[in-house]
């Protein structure tokens, strides 16, 4: 060992003067000796004070003879100068590569070297490969070392073997262009042995290793099995899963090599479980709770655990047996006496566990804490089943819980942190089961009541903790009540815990406890908390108020209020949905409408206010500006001077937006036409380079220039409501949490499942447009029906309407494309692809076929009218489709034409024809055509 | 990021991986528990050393990163850091870190930087003895250097036999 450090030290030191290289101290590191700084690093241990109570015998150690003396290092003052100049990538490399060729030629040397020399050798080799660079020879000889039979040269195999661990999906797609050679480019040392399953090196490898495991030498087992376990490839479990399971109920085997037979297995089980068959090992496997050692439990309910998520019913069993394990030896001796005779025996383990002491379990105690390690695996074990339904078993774990809050108010046994921490790693783990159950209502407000100690705790960790599990437990209906009272609490860790995630658990936590009675208070704190929030957990916080404020809102007056203020304080890290959400809602309910465009119309007086806050208050006001014009402080011409006095200042979407709000307002205020035609007219709007806003202004302006007050007012009518849906906000908050992060919140599940909504309210203002542009745009289908346009109506502005309707259908919402079927199109068009969609009229209806040329017409109960239409030049044809939708028979259907209503020149029906079906038949369609 | 996840999600493991490395950001030492290319090992490494040598001393021990947990201490000039499953036990994750430190303490006898770097492969050994396969294996400390010194007994023969050659 020390001639191999010797050897590496040239590398090593390296490795150590790059370190200090790329260190800030780079002025001291000039001036200080390289003495002085190897110094600073060797006496600087990792554990200043040597905890006292540490058994077990002391090493001789090592630390003499394998110290590198400062002299040794003395070199590394001599390397070359590019190195202090910080240049030491290049320097790195040229010395690597040297040591390279020397390996190389070392190996292909016509002398044979002995075991010492390659195992030096590949020890450099990993050493190298370590430091990031590539290696591409060298396993044959590693392999050789492996099948050595001196545990020297085995074991430093077994630091190679986890950098050969690589994922399966990768050396599948490497096998393809595999060849020996360029693999290892990749730097994957021994992958290609791995990727072939024929090759030689494979099967050495597996012969070395199944040799150590027959060798029935407890060391070298272990050592095979460690190295199974690190690579757990498939390949290794093929080979190795029908042999671990034995070696593990072997009663012959060795303690220690049955802890790593349990973990390797365990290992190969994640791997390929397919490969695993537990079968009739299960439950000797299960007993291996009972045994006598420790250590050996400890390691077997990690695969216990890990078996029983997959086949609870299998392992079953383990639940009792675990319970006795955890339980004290007082009850274990009065129930002992029913239970099997084996149970006896380890119930004096038990015995030990508590008193301790034996020696035998001191070793386990960890700084006065009896196996906190076996402890928290146990009531891990138990969180994979329900609570016991054996009355007796039951009890006994009760009282284990009640035994452990117990001792979570003993003084302690040490001031040690070590102490504590692993105190308090049983307390968190048995209060994960006690919220795992869920139904035992005294333990769950003790537990609450435990963690409320904690959140005081000077430990940051324990803090944090706390809020952490405490965000469960207000899920739980019967501490609910209990968490809220720890409320003042956190909202003052809110304010002045120093760490960010600290904070970030303490939101969580307001978030998780809040309900209609605090509501109001939380939300306020979280309002208040955003303004000096950090940047990375604003966007989360505020979409957290706007659902609360959404779901607990007693009053929407206060809802209204809370976003727009989110929308001030953060307004960058408001989301689209949010301001969805609050339009959606002051759209659906009436008595908030006259107080949101009171509100947002003082909001936009405020010199600087942020976009968002002008999306809403474009599209507020003009959907209700009406409701507060009465006020002269508000009158339309106030109102659209603040709009348009923010309208420079957006992007281009958001000047969409208001300039729909605009033609609303020609609609709601004629008064305001005037000077509204007088902004759209303009320069900047109607000859705008951008596409979207210069349709919108020719079009609105011509829309008021042209339409009559009827048509306006159809067209610009106010929105519908939204149909209900689960909150927009509430979906985001899911997948930016992940599923089972927003499970805290139960109290959604009385609102529908929808799918994901997107947005459905920014649809407002482009269903505007496509009505605006119907009214505008001359369309024969329109006058069929005997809608009034002032347009002349010919067959040449047919050819250029069909022409601007292929914009708009970029442009627009896509209108779902349905054919004339019998579902009818009401039907067949997913509700929240357009929201201005489901609308009864007729009228709107035909708004569809600006964009497109065939689709219904018409349609009630009885009758559906399909449209076809195709357009070439002067001419145009068009199909009627009449599907009757009854079972029955019409007994007199007869259609008319009527061009005679149409203004302008009269389009001359050239011709008529039916295809005459019998076509009145129940559930038929017919075809007209008109050309 | 996605197949990180799938993997956990194959996996299960208690302990993703772990990672010593100094505080200027140098890797000593690591341990990885689920199978992952060596450029995503890469990125995984950089990226979680950055995050965690910018956080204050006081600052907690535990941090939320990508869906994992990581669980970090700092001894003298070294970070020890593991990666755990979100619902796994923190405090007991940061006491394998102590109890690992512990074991090296006690072979190396009050073990610094230099230990780590220079007896790498005994660092691994030791891990390899204490955890396998990213959960507890051995936690007595008597039993653990027991195996070790056992390993070294192997070992000091094979030296002697060729230092006397």
């Amino acid at each position: 060992m020390t001639e191999l450090s010797k050897d590496l030290l040239g590398l090593k030191g390296y490795y150590l003067v790059d370190a200090w290289a790329q260190s800030g101290h780079c002025a001291d590191y000039r001036t200080a000796s390289p003495a002085s700084k190897m110094e600073h690093m060797v006496h600087s241990s990792l554990i200043p004070a040597f905890p006292e109570n540490c058994h077990g015998t002391v090493i001789k150690t090592h630390r003499d003879h394998n110290r590198p003396s400062i002299k040794s290092l003395s070199h590394i003052s001599s390397l070359d100068p590019p190195l202090h100049s910080g240049k030491s990538k290049e320097a790195e490399i040229k010395r690597i590569n040297k040591e390279l060729a020397n390996i190389r030629s070392k190996f292909k040397g016509d002398k044979a070297l002995d075991g010492y020399s390659k195992k030096k050798y590949v020890c450099k080799l990993l050493f190298i490969f370590l430091l990031g660079h590539d290696i591409d020879f060298g396993h044959m000889e590693a392999v050789n070392l492996l099948s050595s039979n001196k545990y020297t040269e085995k074991q430093i195999i077994q630091v190679l073997m986890p950098f050969i661990i690589c994922d399966e999906q990768e050396m599948l797609s490497k096998q393809n262009n595999v060849d020996s050679g360029s693999l290892f480019q990749e730097g994957y040392l021994f992958i290609s042995v791995l990727v072939n399953s024929n090759s030689e090196l494979i099967r050495l490898i597996n012969n070395a290793i199944k040799n150590d495991l027959s060798s029935r030498n407890p060391t070298f087992m272990c050592l095979a099995l460690h190295c199974i376990a690190n690579v757990g490839s498939r390949e290794m479990a093929e080979a190795f899963a029908s042999e671990i399971p034995r070696i593990l109920v072997a009663g012959d085997t060795m303690d220690s090599v049955k802890q790593s037979a349990a973990l390797c297995l365990l290992r190969l089980y994640k791997t390929s479980p397919d490969l695993v068959l537990m079968g009739e090992w299960t439950s000797r496997v299960v007993h291996l709770l009972n045994d006598q050692h420790m250590g050996v439990v400890t390691a077997a309910i990690s695969l216990i655990t890990c078996l029983s998520q997959k086949n609870p019913d299998e392992f079953k069993t383990c639940v009792s047996l675990a319970v006795s394990r955890l339980s004290r030896p007082g009850q274990e001796a009065s129930c002992s006496s029913g239970s099997p005779p084996k149970l006896t025996g380890f119930a004096d383990i038990e015995l030990k566990i508590v008193s301790s002491a034996s020696t035998d379990l001191q070793d386990y105690t960890y700084y006065f804490v009896p196996a906190p390690w076996l402890s928290c695996k146990l009531l891990r074990l138990l969180q994979c089943y329900p609570p016991p339904e054996d009355g007796a078993v039951k009890g006994r774990l009760v009282e284990c819980l009640e035994t452990i809050l117990n001792k979570a108010q003993e003084p302690p046994k040490s001031k040690k942190v070590q102490h504590s921490n692993a105190k308090n790693a049983i307390l968190f783990e048995a209060i994960s089961l006690i919220i795992h159950y869920d139904s035992e209502p005294n333990l769950l407000v003790r537990a609450c009541n435990q963690l409320g100690q904690f959140l005081q705790h000077r430990e940051t960790n324990l803090r944090y903790l706390a809020l952490e599990s405490m965000c469960t437990l207000a899920s739980s209906e019967f501490s609910h009540e209990a968490v809220k009272t720890h409320i003042e609490t956190v909202i003052n860790a809110l304010k002045t815990e120093r760490d960010v995630s600290v904070r970030q658990r303490a939101a969580d936590l307001l978030y998780a406890m809040c309900d209609r009675s605090n509501a109001k208070q939380i939300v306020a704190e979280m309002l208040s908390y955003l303004e000096t929030a950090d940047y990375s957990i604003r966007e989360e916080m505020v979409l957290k108020v706007a659902i609360l404020a959404e779901k607990y809102a007693v009053d929407y007056s206060w809802y209204v209020d809370t976003i727009l203020n989110l929308i001030r304080i953060a307004g960058d890290y408001v989301s689209e949905e949010v301001w969805y959400r609050v339009i959606q809602i002051v759209i659906n309910r009436d008595d908030v409408q006259g107080y949101a465009a009171k509100t947002v119309f003082e909001a936009l007086q405020a010199p600087a206010c942020h976009e968002n806050m002008v999306k809403v208050g474009g599209y507020i006001l003009g959907e209700f500006g009406n409701l507060i014009a009465g006020d002269p402080r508000s009158s339309p011409l106030v109102q659209f001077n603040l709009l348009h006095s923010k309208f420079h200042l957006c992007s281009v979407p958001t000047r969409a937006l208001l300039l729909s709000a605009y033609i609303k307002f020609i609609n709601l205020f004629p008064e305001t036409k005037a000077t509204i035609q007088e902004v759209l007219r303009c320069d900047s709007q109607i000859r705008n380079s951008d596409v979207e806003l210069q349709q919108r202004a020719v079009e609105y302006l011509k829309l008021s220039s042209i339409a009559s007050t009827d048509v306006l007012a159809t067209v610009l009518e106010e929105m519908p409501p939204f149909p209900e849906r689960e909150s927009s906000i509430l979906a985001k908050l899911k997948k930016k949490k992940g599923p089972g992060a927003v499970s805290v919140t139960e109290l959604e599940d009385n609102k529908r499942e929808g799918g994901e909504l997107n947005g459905g309210s920014d649809r407002g203002p482009d269903t505007a447009a496509m009505a605006a542009s119907n009214a505008s745009t001359p369309s024969p289908s329109a006058d069929l029906l005997g809608i009034r346009s002032a347009a002349p109506i010919g067959a040449a502005p047919t050819s250029a309407g069909s022409l601007l309707v292929d914009v708009f259908s970029e442009a627009g919402p896509a209108a779902p494309s349905a054919a004339v079927n019998d579902d009818g199109f009401l039907s067949s068009a997913p509700p929240s692809e357009d929201p201005a969609a489901p609308l009864p009229e007729a009228d709107e209806l035909l708004n569809k076929f600006v964009c497109k040329n065939n689709g219904v017409l018409f349609e009630n109960q009885l009758l559906q009218i399909g449209i076809k239409s195709e357009y070439r030049q002067n001419l145009g044809r068009m199909y009627l489709f009449y599907g009757n939708k009854t079972s029955v028979q019409f007994a007199s259907f007869t259609t008319t034409s009527d061009s005679s209503r149409q203004e302008g020149p009269a389009v001359p029906l050239l011709h008529t024809a039916w295809m005459e079906q019998p076509l009145t038949e129940g559930a038929a369609q017919s075809c007209q055509s008109v050309l | 990021m996605i197949l990180l996840q799938q993997l956990i999600e194959l996996f299960l493991p208690q302990m993703q991986f772990m990672l010593l490395f100094s505080r200027q950001g140098k890797l000593r030492l690591q341990k990885w528990y689920v199978p992952l290319s060596d450029k995503e090992r890469k990125k995984i490494s950089r990226d979680l050393v950055q995050t965690i040598l910018a956080r204050k001393p006081k600052m907690c021990s535990f941090l939320e990163w990508r869906d994992l947990k990581i669980v970090y201490k700092r001894y003298a000039s070294l970070y020890f850091c593991c990666a755990v499953e979100d619902q796994d036990n923190e405090l007991i994750t940061l006491e394998i870190i102590h109890r690992y430190v512990e074991l090296l303490d006690k072979y190396f006898g009050s073990v610094c930087e230099l230990d780590i770097i220079f007896n790498f492969e005994k660092a691994y050994f030791i891990l390899d003895e204490f955890l396998l396969g990213g959960e507890a294996q051995e936690t007595s400390k008597k039993n653990v250097l027991k195996a070790i010194e056992q390993a070294d007994l192997l070992q000091e023969v094979r030296a002697v036999f060729f230092i006397g050659r």
